[in-house]
């Protein structure tokens, strides 16, 4: 094949379709892989898209975007197998006027092809249903791929490996090594239709209000994960997320997990009468900043999921760093492509992008939160069974005088904590996620 | 409503059953108005009696060698004269092989609203028909209506209409088509007809139905299936893992990219159940399933349904069925 | 050898149907769109024919809204040489005898030997627009083929096609049309140059002005059949599950044909 690429994309996510859009408007030759029928037929993820960077792309974007809920309200809700203590804030702030606070609930089945659709009419060639089976080499330089069609190699200046966690391509590199199960989770969503007022009503919202709720402890079988609702305009997308480490340690499959979170009476309630329209499953790369691979070969970069860019912490955010690592990735090509060189050296500024923006600073600063959360999974069993059997005693109404109950309540918690250990481990805690 | 014609379509002398069906519907949609049928063929005069003790008024036939072949041309210009002629509101035949190729051409000669593949019909007082029909592989039902009340042109799904009771007492007012239709201009000529082995009963005409899927291992078991459709006097079908794996033609293959079928009876004998499967038999009338899954999609929408093992019970249903019909 | 391929855009196979609110059209959100299956037979005999008499020029013909230009550069990137979209809101509602019209327009100035159509659209499954259009071209016709042969003179083929118990063969003058049934071929994939080849290729667009027919000729107002409602089918639920043994759940279920279904 003669028709040479300025660059080759592999994957249409976040990731792949900003940087395709990105190049294609600075005029170089595009060519995009996607595996799906369509870009993100197969995509799944939790629910809120974070647009910072998609606002820099398309500048009011969401004038056109298919977004489903601008999100007012956040809950985090801590469980026990009877009780449920959250904390919620709401910010009517957030309710102004677009982009509101960057964060919409989404579905990736139409929000995928629409950025897709930009980069294409940019100029970007994109080819769904192909896949992507190698890269080819000369001279220890990456200088194309090789598709899983007749007359599938094409070669490029720069193969950009936006293939998403499981990356094949970050691996046929060598870029990024096998990693331990513990730095995945896996997670499983189902997509619940219900009428819009119903889901209004039932979540305290207005209007295309959306919320996002997060939920740990029992409801997840403690395990270190969560359980999730954000609310779409007629549909709830639902799921839980957990190490896979947690999946073993337990045995329990994603999809019995999902079942048992759907089942606790304080969800059961949100979604019930809804319709389940959709099941998928997913991974994430939560193993943070520690996990970051090699980003840069000589003709490769990785960008997005394939180079581990998630931020697991309170957000589960992942696709505004897939859209940042997409456009940083593209900036660079098109300075590399005035110098000509495509080196690994030719295509470092990528690295020092990543690193002055907020999406390796977002990584450093959580750092510990993975470490801190695999080592004290007290605090998604123990504690949070403790802490609501504390509280239900404290509400529960009886002859007893408060003072006994409150004296019941002290010898309970000094019997099951051990006050220093619990100093240190709160103080770990507050380090992981408040020091940067 | 004015005139109503049905084509009664034959084959080798014998009226398909969808025919009868059609004038069955012709009868229940005519009121007042005639029911005309029209049989084209060779040998076929044998048959105006059973279309006039079944409901039509009148026949128009042609016993004619040069017609014992279909031709779209050729068939098709006969029945659009005679709709002409009589000026004719409706014409009504199968959703058959060939209904489905001379529907489309009677109305494109007539210029006149066309429904395919009906499973019912409403007139309203103008004579304008309403058609209910499937639509996206069965995905939907639609109801589509005609804007003119001349010249409507449908073909109805085999097994949904009902058949009227013969009455033999009715006197029977044939005519000849004359001049028949001139063929030197039929450009698509049939120069040969193969019978396909299969000579059983044709799958989308049957009554009941017998289904085997993967369920059945290994190409020799489906003659356990047979045995069980033997018994009963039923046609055999398949899904489309079972025809994939190549045990048994395209022929047989039911659902979505294969026939669509709607029996009086269905039995599903290790077919799961897939939504494809499901696009070419959910409206049969009853649904039998056997399966050893009790998961399996097909005891959804299934009237009567066994947990088994098929190897197991088809063969005691076999036995059953044939003490029953030998009682 | 000049061949036209007719080909609609329709909804995967795949796809979930449900009606949409007003029940006037189906729910389109999130539904993916590709070329009719068997229309894809179509374009594949063509390629066949194409290949084995070393000559011959394909053209692939749509009618449709602006996304239909994906399906046409579909059927380019497998190989097609030429496409035309027909284009123009006054289309809106046609019913098959308005489109078989344009269509015929369309293809009267291509001067072809070989008219190939699907055997039914699986949207509206309806099987009317290539015999409409064989009529309309005055052109002799075999549908739903599963078995295609251009005789060595060019001036005939034999066609095969599928009927209850049997296979009629027939022989047809050329130029003709064909509709085109499972089993006529394997269509192909398209090959990667393929793909990007078929950007070069002409895509050229029409109005109905262009192919001078009035507007008032076409569209909702004009057809003389409209689709008024759409429903999901009735649901079928599930029935009685046969307890007991082998034994008993045969003879139940004998039991139940007899007297509740009375089809035995
Ligand atoms: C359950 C769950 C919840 C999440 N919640 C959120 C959230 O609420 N907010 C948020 O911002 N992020 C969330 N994320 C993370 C977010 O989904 C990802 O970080 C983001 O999608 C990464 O984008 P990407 O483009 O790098 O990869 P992907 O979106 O995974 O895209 C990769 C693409 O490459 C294609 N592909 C893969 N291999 C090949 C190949 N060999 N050839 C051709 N194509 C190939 C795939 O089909 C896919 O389209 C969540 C993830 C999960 C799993
Ligand atoms: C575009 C498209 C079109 C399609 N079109 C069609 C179509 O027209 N027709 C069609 O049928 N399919 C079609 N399919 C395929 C369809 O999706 C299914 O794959 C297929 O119907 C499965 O066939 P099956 O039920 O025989 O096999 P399976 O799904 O493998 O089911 C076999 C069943 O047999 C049962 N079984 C096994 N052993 C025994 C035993 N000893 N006793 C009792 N039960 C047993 C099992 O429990 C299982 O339920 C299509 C698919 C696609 C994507
Ligand atoms: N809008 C259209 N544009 C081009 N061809 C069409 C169109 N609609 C139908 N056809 C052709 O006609 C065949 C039968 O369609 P239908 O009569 O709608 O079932 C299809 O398989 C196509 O080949």
């Amino acid at each position: 094949m003669s028709d040479k690429f300025d660059v080759a994309i592999v994957g249409a996510g976040p990731s792949g379709a900003a940087a395709a859009l990105t190049l294609a408007k600075a005029g170089l030759s595009v060519v995009v892989f996607e595996r799906g029928e369509f870009p993100g037929s197969k995509n799944m993820f939790g629910g809120v898209l974070y647009t910072p960077i998609l606002d820099k792309l398309v500048p009011g974007f969401w004038e056109e975007a298919p977004l489903e809920r601008h999100i007012v309200k956040r809950r985090f809700g801590l469980f026990s197998e009877s009780s449920e203590a959250a904390f919620e804030f709401r910010c009517e702030d957030f309710n102004q006027k677009p982009p509101f606070n960057q964060s919409f609930s989404a579905l990736r089945a139409q929000f995928d092809p629409w950025l897709a659709k930009k980069a294409k009419e940019a100029g970007a060639l994109i080819i769904p249903e192909t896949v992507v089976d190698d890269l080819l080499w000369k001279d220890g330089k990456v200088i194309g791929v090789k598709a899983r069609r007749e007359g599938g190699e094409i070669e490029a200046d720069v193969v950009i490996a936006a293939d998403g966690v499981n990356s094949f391509l970050a691996k046929k590199s060598g870029l990024r090594k096998d990693f331990s199960w513990n730095v995945l989770a896996v997670a499983a969503k189902e997509i619940i239709a219900l009428p819009r007022g119903t889901i209004e009503d039932r979540f305290g919202l207005e209007g295309n209000e959306g919320v996002a709720v997060e939920c740990f402890g029992d409801v997840v079988a403690g395990t270190v994960g969560a359980g999730f609702i954000y609310t779409n305009r007629e549909t709830l997308s639902v799921g839980v997320a957990c190490s896979i480490n947690a999946f073993i340690d337990k045995k329990i499959v994603p999809n019995d997990l999902l079942e048992r979170f759907k089942n606790h009476p304080s969800i059961r309630r949100l979604i019930r009468g809804g319709k389940t329209l959709e099941y998928a499953g997913h991974m994430i790369p939560e193993g943070g900043y520690k996990q970051v691979p090699e980003v840069i070969a000589d003709g490769l970069l990785l960008v997005g999921d394939a180079a581990h860019l998630v931020n697991a912490s309170f957000y589960h955010e992942g696709t505004n760093l897939a859209m940042a690592s997409g456009l940083f990735a593209a900036e660079t090509i098109i300075e590399a492509k005035k110098k000509d060189d495509f080196s690994r050296n030719g295509l470092k500024a990528y690295f020092q992008k990543l690193e002055e923006s907020f999406v390796l600073k977002d990584l450093k600063k959580y750092r510990q939160v993975e470490v801190w959360a695999h080592k004290n999974n007290k605090f998604f069993k123990e504690y949070p069974d403790l802490m609501l059997e504390v509280l239900k005693d404290y509400f529960t109404v009886s002859e007893t005088p408060k003072a006994h109950i409150q004296q019941a309540i002290v010898k309970k918690l000094r019997t099951r904590l051990k006050p220093l250990r619990t100093l240190v481990e709160l103080n770990q805690f507050r380090k992981s996620f408040f020091s940067s | 409503m004015g005139h109503i014609l049905v084509f009664a379509e034959q084959r080798d002398g014998k009226l398909k059953r969808v025919a009868l069906e059609a004038l069955g519907a012709a009868r229940q949609l005519a009121a007042d108005a005639q029911v005309l049928a029209i049989l084209i063929g060779e040998h076929t005069a044998a048959l105006t009696q059973t279309l006039t003790a079944r409901g039509a008024d009148k026949v128009y036939l042609i016993d004619d060698a040069g017609f014992s072949h279909y031709s779209s041309e050729g068939y098709g210009r006969a029945v659009a004269d005679i709709a002409k002629k009589e000026e004719a509101t409706l014409i009504l035949m199968g959703a058959t092989a060939l209904g489905k190729d001379l529907g489309p051409k009677v109305a494109a000669k007539l210029g006149g609203p066309f429904a395919g593949d009906c499973i019912a019909l409403e007139t309203d007082s103008e004579g304008k028909i309403t058609a209910t029909r499937p639509m996206y592989g069965g995905k939907i039902i639609s109801t589509v209506k005609c804007r003119t009340a001349t010249y409507q042109v449908a073909t109805l799904r085999p097994n949904v209409f009902p058949v009227n009771d013969p009455d033999d007492t009715k006197e029977s007012l044939v005519e000849n088509i004359a001049p028949l239709p001139d063929l030197s201009s039929v450009k698509a000529v049939i120069k040969e007809v193969l019978a396909s082995a299969n000579t059983k009963v044709e799958l989308t005409e049957a009554d009941i139905i017998v289904s085997g899927g993967r369920g059945l291992k290994a190409p020799e078991n489906f003659s356990i299936i047979e045995a069980l459709a033997d018994a009963l006097g039923a046609a055999v079908g398949a899904s489309r893992a079972a025809v994939d794996a190549g045990w048994k033609p395209h022929s047989y293959q039911v659902g979505l990219t294969g026939k669509t079928v709607s029996p009086s009876l269905y039995i599903a004998c290790g077919v799961s159940g897939a939504i494809q499967h499901q696009a070419g038999m959910s409206s049969s009338k009853y649904i039998v399933a056997i399966n050893k899954d009790p998961n399996a999609p097909i005891f959804k929408i299934a009237n009567y349904g066994i947990v088994g093992d098929l190897f197991e019970i088809v063969p005691l249903l076999t036995e059953a069925v044939k003490k029953i019909k030998n009682e | 050898m000049k061949i036209a391929v007719c080909i609609k855009q329709v909804p995967a196979t795949e796809s979930k149907i449900k009606p949409a609110a007003d029940g006037k059209d189906i729910d389109r959100t999130g539904l993916s769109f590709v070329v009719n299956p068997y229309d894809e037979f179509g374009v594949e005999e063509a390629l066949k024919i194409k290949e084995q008499l070393g000559e011959g020029r394909i053209t692939v013909i749509s009618i449709g809204s602006d996304k239909t230009a994906e399906a046409l550069r579909t059927c380019l990137a497998v190989g097609a040489d030429q496409a035309i979209h027909i284009k123009d809101a006054a289309l809106e509602g046609s019913d098959a005898h308005a489109l078989a019209r344009v269509l015929t327009a369309a293809l009267q100035r291509e001067n072809l030997d070989i008219i190939f159509f699907g055997k039914q659209a699986i949207d509206d499954d309806s099987g009317a627009v290539g015999i409409y259009v064989a009529e309309m071209m005055n052109l002799p016709h075999v549908s739903a083929i599963n078995k295609l042969e251009i005789l060595s003179d060019e001036n005939r083929a034999v066609a095969h096609r599928q009927i209850e118990g049997g296979t009629e063969i027939i022989e047809v003058s050329l130029p003709a049309v064909f509709t085109c049934q499972k089993e006529l071929n394997e269509p192909r994939y398209a090959s990667l140059p393929g793909i990007m080849k078929a950007k070069q290729k002409p895509l050229s667009v029409l109005s109905l002005a262009d192919l001078e027919i009035a507007p008032d000729s076409v569209g909702l107002d004009n057809a003389v059949i409209t689709l008024d409602q759409l429903s999901p089918p009735p649901t079928r639920t599930a029935g009685t599950p046969l307890e007991g043994n082998a034994e008993e759940a045969v003879s139940e279920l004998v039991r139940l044909l007899r007297e509740e279904a009375k089809v035995l």
